[in-house]
């Protein structure tokens, strides 16, 4: 692959230094966090502008509630709690104050997934993507690195309307170029190939990539294409990656029910099916244990896209 | 009754085991939420050693009293209590939070003996005790629940619509108790979220409100006789706590809400652990 490993980073500190910098640039960015200022890496904004900072204590449903109404005059909130405070939690707030009224509201949520690790299954949520994408207008991103993070961060703050951004706990490879371009809606073609495309989110990206050269060396050429964002989904891009390879493996860190696998599922069957594979968890909890232990146990390793792939293209 | 000298004796022992308990566990799981754990020991002794009716024999019997960990990331503490009661050995707790373990940082009922409910989820646990409490009464069962509520826990606002809906139904066998502990994770709960008058709060919700030393066993046992006896309205004790409580370095520390040690740290934790007598 192309791509160099720059760091070892958490997405969560890609928001906070994107939520610094988007505050810096614009006034009117406003932030709020359900005692959890240190996991979510808003102390940096928090400090730099404490009076548009606004700590809500434990009460996600009450912040959401606030932030809508924030929006008055122009402000964009920005809200931070972890991803299942931030979806299941507060989910009628979020339809009703939020997507229905059609609030700019930012919701940021870290430890998606399950590689939040020893937190366990209460903590680890894998239908966030799912509950978002529901919501008419909600737009759902889901970031790979501490660079994309941060690109998006600064990204959805010019952007109007509610936005979804989920990202994790641990420290990850960073490998997105800090000039790549970043663009609301558009995916990214990461690495060209021809005879299977795989699309990824998440942390599951990285992982493509490291399936791409696993491929690459038994003389498979396969497409490794970053959706970002799961809504609106690039539907352009998808077909035109699969005009050339007839054939597509998802790969995320969410249920098989109602993620990026389903959205790219019905735009293929609603258009024009073709074989097709799903990486993500087999619609059960998690547990407790460490990121990368639980990132095997429940098949989210480049070993499962290589074995995905080789059965999509049986099935070509 | 009131302790006698060798129960109080006893409770004061027990307690500083389960701290000696809860800083191992902390060590062996690399980090658990130790500061909270650390100030509810008092209040979970005396439940489980004097108050409640369990049979660690026979953990699904109906009859027994209930108690339900609302603040649940203090896992840590509540596990190695129900191993000294019976329900597990002890030497499992090695794998805690670890990979495959039944015990993972947030207590699953499902997959441990002796626990009323699975939490972690802050806001859940009043609700769930309100229910079981409201079982009792129609099942014609006499068995009490007891539910521990963290002070920061009490920003979320599901905690007073269950509190509305006791007083409501008069759940005199529904005892709540806040481990007032003063922390939460961004720093001291009067500066992130004030929750004061606290006992005020209470009280306008229904409740009758004893206040307590949250370390002290005879004040601890006082409030709980009254509040099992009650008959009229629901009693809530407020335990005045100290987060970290018994580890020298760990008290009234917000950082230590949740910690890992190494194993210079563990000793000095284990050694700075006294029995308070
Ligand atoms: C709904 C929800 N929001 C946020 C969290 C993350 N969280 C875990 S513990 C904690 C602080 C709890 O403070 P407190 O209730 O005072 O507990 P204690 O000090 O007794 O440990 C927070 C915010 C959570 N577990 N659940």
């Amino acid at each position: 692959m192309k791509y160099d490993i720059l760091n070892y980073a958490d997405t969560r500190s890609g928001f906070g230094a994107g939520l610094l910098e988007a505050g810096k640039r614009n006034d009117n960015i406003v932030a709020l966090c359900a005692d959890l200022t240190g996991s979510l890496k808003m102390n940096a904004f928090a400090s730099e502008f404490p009076e548009r900072f606004f700590q809500t204590g434990i009460s996600e449903a009450n912040m959401i509630g606030m932030a809508a109404g924030l929006t008055i005059g122009g402000k964009i909130p920005f809200t931070g709690t972890f991803a299942n405070f931030s979806t299941a939690r507060v989910y009628d707030q979020v339809r009703q104050v939020v997507a229905y009224s059609q609030k700019n509201v930012k919701i940021c949520a870290s430890h998606a997934g399950i590689s939040l690790g020893e937190d366990g299954a209460t903590h680890q949520t894998l239908e966030d993507i799912a509950l978002m994408k529901a919501l008419p207008g909600m737009t759902v991103i889901n970031t790979c690195d501490f660079n994309q993070t941060k690109q998006a961060t600064i990204a959805i703050a010019d952007y109007e309307g509610p936005v979804y951004l989920r990202f994790g706990r641990p420290k990850v490879p960073n490998f997105i170029p800090e000039d790549m371009p970043f663009e609301i809606g558009k995916a990214i073609v990461l690495e060209e190939g021809t005879d299977v495309t795989v699309i990824a989110t998440g942390h599951l990206v990285w992982e493509a990539l490291l399936a791409f050269d696993e491929l690459a060396k038994e003389g498979i050429s396969a497409e490794i294409i970053n959706i970002h964002t799961i809504k609106p989904l690039d539907e352009e891009a998808i077909f035109k990656s699969l005009e050339k390879t007839k054939c597509v493996v998802t790969a995320e860190e969410h249920n098989i029910l109602g993620g990026l696998g389903e959205s790219v599922a019905g735009v293929l069957a609603r258009n024009k099916p073709y074989p097709m594979e799903m990486v993500a968890v087999k619609d059960t909890f998690g547990q407790s244990g460490k990121p990368d232990e639980l990132m095997e146990y429940y098949g989210l390793k480049s070993k499962n896209i290589v074995e995905s792939v080789k059965k999509v293209l049986k099935r070509k | 009754m009131a302790l006698t000298d060798s129960e109080l004796k006893n409770l004061k022992e027990k307690a500083a085991q389960l701290r000696k308990d809860i800083i191992d566990v902390t060590f062996w799981a690399g980090g658990a939420h130790i500061g909270g754990a650390l100030s509810m020991v008092e209040i979970i002794t005396i439940l489980y050693y004097k108050y409640m009716k369990i049979d660690p024999e026979n953990p699904d019997w109906e009859e027994r009293d209930r108690f339900v960990l609302s603040k649940g990331h203090a896992g840590v503490g509540l596990a190695p209590m129900l191993a000294n009661v019976g329900f597990f050995d002890k030497e499992i707790l090695k794998t805690f939070n670890k990979f495959n373990s039944p015990f993972g940082m947030h207590l699953d009922s499902l997959k441990v003996r002796g626990l009323d409910a699975s939490t972690g989820s802050l806001g859940h646990g009043l609700s769930m005790a309100l229910g079981m409490a409201l079982a009792a009464r129609v099942k014609n069962l006499n068995y009490k629940t007891y539910c521990l509520l963290g002070d920061g826990e009490l920003n979320e606002g599901s905690n007073w619509e269950a509190m509305m809906a006791a007083s409501h139904y008069k759940t005199t066998n529904l005892i709540p108790i806040v481990d007032y502990n003063k922390h939460m994770i961004d720093g001291r709960v009067e500066e992130v979220m004030s929750l004061e008058p606290l006992d005020k709060k209470w009280e306008a919700f229904g409740f009758e409100v004893l206040k307590v030393d949250g370390h002290n066993f005879i004040e601890l046992d006082k409030a709980l006789e009254k509040a099992v006896s009650a008959v009229e309205k629901p009693v809530v004790i407020i335990a005045n706590t100290i987060k970290g409580k018994g580890v020298d370095f760990m008290e009234d520390e917000t950082k230590w809400h949740y910690g890992s040690i190494d194993s210079i740290a563990w000793e000095k934790a284990k050694a700075s652990v006294k029995v308070d007598l």
